[in-house]
Formats: structure tokens, sequence, C-alpha cells
């Protein structure tokens, strides 16, 4: 697990670190919905919601480049219906799609950012969320970095026997190579996620995670809950007003 | 004197149809460190995995005088602690304090008592300073240290070890090493490094195609099966 910034972030100890996360859960989730049902004015509420977040980004001392960079990694996907929409003659709705999209995905980038799976899943098994959805997500996180770890072990063993790195256009040989090392990557991570599921069990695993943190509201959650709440639906009736 | 492990006629066949324990009859008492050894594949590691209930086979197997079966999971398994060959896959909480605390946490203590039985562990195996780092930050002696700080936390009666000296080095098994008999719980081990199995066990049990066909000292063991590595002869 050499790359998990995230997870490195997760574990600051800014104000907005120090959150429950049920006030942060629920001061995205309204955040989401402002944005995700706005029509009207978006470039102004897109840039004051951009703003909004960096603020917090920096308040939260994650580095704001990394942070803005991996919210990107929902571009992909929208800038390919905004494409459709723009040839559609629909410019407009192309552009709103790749806004709402990205500052949800910075938004959620953010909660991620600053509460610790554990707590975040825990947040969220006490604001109702289905248990057994909560344990699929952690392990799925759990065993992504599983996978890439075997992708790294078996990067190493190949360019130790002189495999080299290149594209693979116009080269049958490399792509087969390539697709049969895939397979054998999740034959591997499979090995290896029922060695880690039989070491969680023989510690009595009973299905789900118990946080090491107990869950208080705090004074200072409340303050957030009530800004964090009040502060996307105040700047969506301000700009709506003044324009 | 009742036995902590009483094993008998212990069969287990994987689902592909090979047959990994033909019959294990076995016995551990209070205080005793037992050597488990044999080739690859022999199995000691199944062996060791129906101690746990991780596998379930033919025979009985009793823990503490608690027969090993669904029912008695939870107690079984607050009583044995298995500490795996890979350190890697035994470790798979955020940090190191989380990681220990799993199997308290499990177990029903409360957050506060979990963290604090934790952190006892830690101090146990010399590991208290990494509690807050991520497991992976950590060398292959302290992920060990950290694997056994885990099983400690659940306070059990006995320990069961898979190779535990792989992956450390000759300072990294000394620790190891004494951590070991520091220790007052019964332990198993299962192992290759007859150096350390000497060094550390009163008994050792040899398995030769899923049954244990000879028991005695480490060193009789040793000698009869020729389970020592000899250097090839040089002209």
């Amino acid at each position: 697990m050499h790359h998990v910034t995230l997870d490195r972030w997760s574990r600051g100890a800014s104000a907005l670190h120090r959150r429950d996360p049920r006030v942060k859960i629920a001061a995205v989730l309204v955040f989401l919905v402002v944005l995700a049902t706005a029509h009207r004015e978006l470039a102004w509420l897109g840039a004051a919601m951009f703003v909004i977040l960096c603020i917090a980004a920096r308040q939260a001392r994650i580095p704001l480049a990394g942070v803005l960079a991996r919210a990107g990694v929902v571009l992909p996907f929208t800038i390919v219906f905004a494409a459709v929409s723009w040839l559609a003659g629909d410019a407009a709705r192309g552009a709103a799609l790749v806004m709402k999209s990205y500052l949800s995905a910075l938004a959620v980038l953010l909660l991620v950012s600053t509460t610790p799976l554990p707590v975040l899943l825990r947040g969220f098994e006490m604001t109702g969320a289905p248990r057994f959805l909560l344990m699929v997500a952690q392990f799925l996180y759990r065993y992504l970095f599983v996978i890439s770890e075997e992708a790294q072990h078996m990067r190493k063993a190949a360019m130790a026997r002189g495999a080299t790195v290149g594209g693979m256009a116009g080269n049958a040989a490399r792509f087969r190579a390539a697709a049969g090392a895939l397979a054998v990557l999740f034959a591997r991570s499979y090995g290896r996620a029922e060695e880690i599921h039989r070491a969680m069990l023989a510690r009595s695993f009973p299905g789900y995670f118990r946080p090491l943190v107990e869950l208080h509201f705090h004074p200072g959650d409340i303050t957030f809950l009530v800004l964090g709440m009040l502060t996307p639906i105040a700047l969506r009736v301000l700009i709506e007003r003044v324009a | 004197m009742s036995p902590l492990i009483l094993v008998r006629g212990l069969r287990y066949r994987y689902d592909d149809g090979t047959a990994a324990l033909n019959g294990v009859d076995f016995r551990l008492d209070t205080g005793e460190t037992v050597a488990l050894l044999g080739a690859n594949g022999s199995g000691k590691t199944t062996f060791a995995l129906h101690l746990n209930g991780l596998l379930s086979g033919e025979g009985t197997v009793e823990v503490c005088g608690v027969p090993v079966n669904p029912k008695n999971l939870a107690e079984v398994r607050r009583k044995i602690g298995l500490v795996f060959q890979d350190s890697e896959s035994q470790l798979f909480m955020p940090t190191v304090l989380e990681d220990v605390a799993f199997g308290p946490l499990n177990h029903g203590l409360g957050p506060q008592k979990a963290a604090e039985r934790a952190m006892a562990a830690l101090q146990q195996v010399g590991m208290s300073a990494a509690a807050g780092k991520a497991p992976y930050h950590l060398s292959a002696g302290e992920k060990k240290r950290v694997a056994i700080a885990g099983i400690l936390a659940v306070e059990p009666d006995i320990l069961v070890l898979d190779e535990p000296t792989t992956f450390l080095d000759p300072p990294g098994q000394r620790a190891l090493g004494q951590l070991l008999s520091a220790l007052p719980q019964a332990k198993i081990l299962i192992t290759h490094d007859m150096q350390f199995a000497r060094a550390m066990c009163s008994r050792a049990a040899f398995f030769k195609n899923g049954v244990i066909a000879e028991e005695g000292s480490v060193e009789q063991m040793a000698r009869r099966y020729e389970w020592d590595f000899i250097a090839p002869r040089t002209t």
C-alpha cells in the first residue's frame, strides 16, 4: 500500500477532520442536492461553490492541486456525455454536466479526505445506511489496494526479467502477454484477498468493522452542521435573486 | 491435567479432492512449546487452520475443553491466536493501533478498553512507539511483532505461529525468539528453521502425508528425518 494518499490525508488534525462524520455527510448531501437541482446562473453558482470547496481544502491542509487533480477522475466519463449534448446542439447543458459532476466529485473527495474510512462508514451506518452496503464498500476499498500491491509486485518481477514498458499498439504479442498478466494478477489478488479474509476471521471478524473511535457530537459539530447546510442554499438563493 | 488442545482422528480433503489430513492425533499441554515439522504440503498449516476453526474436517478438535464447531467459534478464537506466515496479509487496518485493537473490538470490548488492551500488547512486543503508524511503513520484523501483538491483545491461552522466522534477518529472529520465550502461553510453531525449533521447542511432531508420523524431541526428529540443512560439498 504505497499510494494511500486519501487515507493519509484523512488522518489529518484540522478542524474539518475533527468534525463528526455525520455532520460532514449531511453537509455534503445538501451541497450535492443544491448543486444537482440548480439550473439558473450555473456559472456563478459553480464558481462560488468551487471557491468554498477550495477554502475547505486549504482549511483542512489538504494539497489543493492534488485534490483538484483527483476530482478530475470523473471528467473522462462526463465529457463523453457533455460531447453528446454539445453535438445535439445543447452546449450549455453539456457544460453544466461537466461542472456539476466535477464539483460533486470534489465535495465527495473532500469528505473522504477529511474522514478516515472506518469512521466515515461508522457515520454512514449511524445515519441509517445499510450495513451490508457499507461492508461491501469497505472490502472494495481494501481489496483495491490488494490488486494494486500485486500489480506492483508483478511489475517489478517482470522488469527484473527484462520486460520493458511500452505501448501495445500494433503489437499483438505484447497485447496477449498483457492480457495473460492481467488474468494472473486477478488470480493472485484473489488468493491474497482470501488470505486476508482468513486472517480477519481468525480474529473473530463479525462481518462488519467496529471502529476504535466513538462518535460524539460537540458544539463545533452543531455549528458546522448549520453552516454546512445553510451556506450552499443561501448561496444559490442569493445568486438567483441577484441575477 | 486436561490438555489445552486435543485432536482425534482429524481428516480433511480440499475441494479439489486433495487429501490434506489423513487422521491426525495431537495433544498440547499447558506451558508446552511444540514444533510442527515436515515437508511443504504435508498438512501442517491445514492442521493449524483447524485449531482456529478456519477449516472444518472430520474428527474432533477441542481447545481448552471446548469443541471447535460453528457454535463455539468466538470462544475458541478467544483462546487460540493464529499468527500467519505472511504478516502483510494479517495487518489490514490503516494504523498499527487499529489493527491490534481489531480482535478485542470483535470480542465485544468497548473502543477505550480495546485501545488500552492494544497499547498493552504493543508494549509487550516493544512496538508501542509505532501505534500511530501505517503497518506498511514497518520492517518485516516489526510487522511480525505487530501481528503477534494483534493476537496477544485478545489474551489467548495458546499461540500458533506459522513459519514465524520467514522474512526475518538473524537479529530479527533472535528478537522474536526472546519475545516468544518471555510469553507464558503454550505455543505451536510451524517451522522449517531447525535452529529456531531447537532453541524454542521442548517437543516436535513430524508431519508426513497428512498424518503425524512421529513425535519426540526436535533433535530426534532432525536425525530421524535428516531435517537439517547440510552445505553441499565443494571440490
